[in-house]
């Protein structure tokens, strides 16, 4: 899909957050003079070609109480990682799970997951429970807990 | 945090509406107010338990650029170099962790080819090598935080 410079307008209006008064996208529209149909017709747009992946929240999870948070790295063989993605990305605790590249000698972890929880040692409990029920025994892995957050902000686009 | 407050933060993770009323639809789902849960909503975000409230981006279809960069920094060298680090506005968030790589950010650039100019910045800014990682590859992730 290729932009317009009205979507890039609406997008740009729309990336910090939508207002929260009873007609949202009225609002929206009046911003960048156009219409509210124009502005749900063109996010309907921008949804169904992904480039606005959902609309919602994210939520804080330090704040709600999910202070621990690992970043869990495996080192698994490539003819395995598609099967262990998928089981991974379907475990309920995991909030992430991406393959990315290794960085050879240095770093050879290629899947990556994010696993939250109220504390490290519910953390590390889950994490041994994952490798029990999935078989991973095998697959070398690292468990990376965050310490300090030093920059939180969502990414600006236009 | 009570029923209700649970209530909007396990709906709104899964999507908003887009129609003319979305907030008097979602407080249908929910029972209660387009009003109560805009105060709700405004309080969330005021005490900043929610980062975010509105689309998600899909950055690369935005023709942006995306990725996770690690670092490798001693103790004594750390507060100067996620100072260093921090000043670029490309970067999205910055984590310590507890490993030999310490640092890590999220790089978001307005087009693809900016990332590897970030890296070089930050590599000459700092002195240290910037280990790219981005997204290959992303696996199924169902609902996120439920409360």
């Amino acid at each position: 899909m290729v932009l317009s410079e009205q979507d890039r307008r609406l997008i740009a209006e729309i990336q910090e957050g939508l207002p929260l008064t009873s007609h949202p996208y009225l609002e929206i529209g009046s911003r960048i003079g156009a219409s509210e149909e124009d502005v749900i017709e063109r996010i309907g747009r921008l949804q169904a070609s992904g480039i606005i992946k959902r609309m919602g929240i994210v939520v804080r999870h330090h704040e709600l109480g999910y202070t621990a948070n690992a970043m869990v790295v495996w080192d698994v063989p490539d003819e395995r990682l598609d099967d262990i993605g998928m089981r991974l990305g379907n475990q309920d605790c995991v909030t992430l799970c991406y393959q990315r590249p290794r960085r050879l000698p240095d770093w050879p972890y290629n899947l990556f997951c994010m696993i939250h929880g109220q504390n490290k040692e519910r953390v590390l409990h889950t994490i041994d429970a994952l490798v029990d029920s999935q078989k991973l025994g095998d697959i070398p892995h690292k468990v990376l807990f965050s310490g300090r957050r030093f920059k939180q902000r969502g990414a600006r686009y236009v | 945090m009570d029923e209700t407050d649970r209530a909007i933060i396990n709906e709104l993770q899964i999507g908003f509406p887009v129609c003319d009323r979305p907030y008097r639809t979602i407080a249908e789902q929910i029972g209660t107010t387009e009003e109560d849960l805009i105060s709700r909503l405004e309080i969330m975000l005021e005490q900043r338990q929610l980062t975010r409230f509105g689309p998600m981006f899909h950055a690369e279809r935005l023709g942006g650029g995306l990725s996770l960069c690690a670092m490798r920094i001693p103790d004594s060298e750390y507060e100067w170099v996620t100072n260093q680090v921090n000043s670029f506005q490309e970067v999205a968030h910055n984590y310590a962790r507890d490993h030999e790589f310490n640092m890590w950010f999220v790089l978001a650039t307005e087009t693809r080819e900016r990332i590897d100019e970030v890296l070089k910045l930050i590599e000459a800014a700092t002195g240290y090598r910037v280990y790219n990682m981005p997204k290959q590859q992303e696996f199924f992730v169902g609902l996120k935080f439920e409360v």
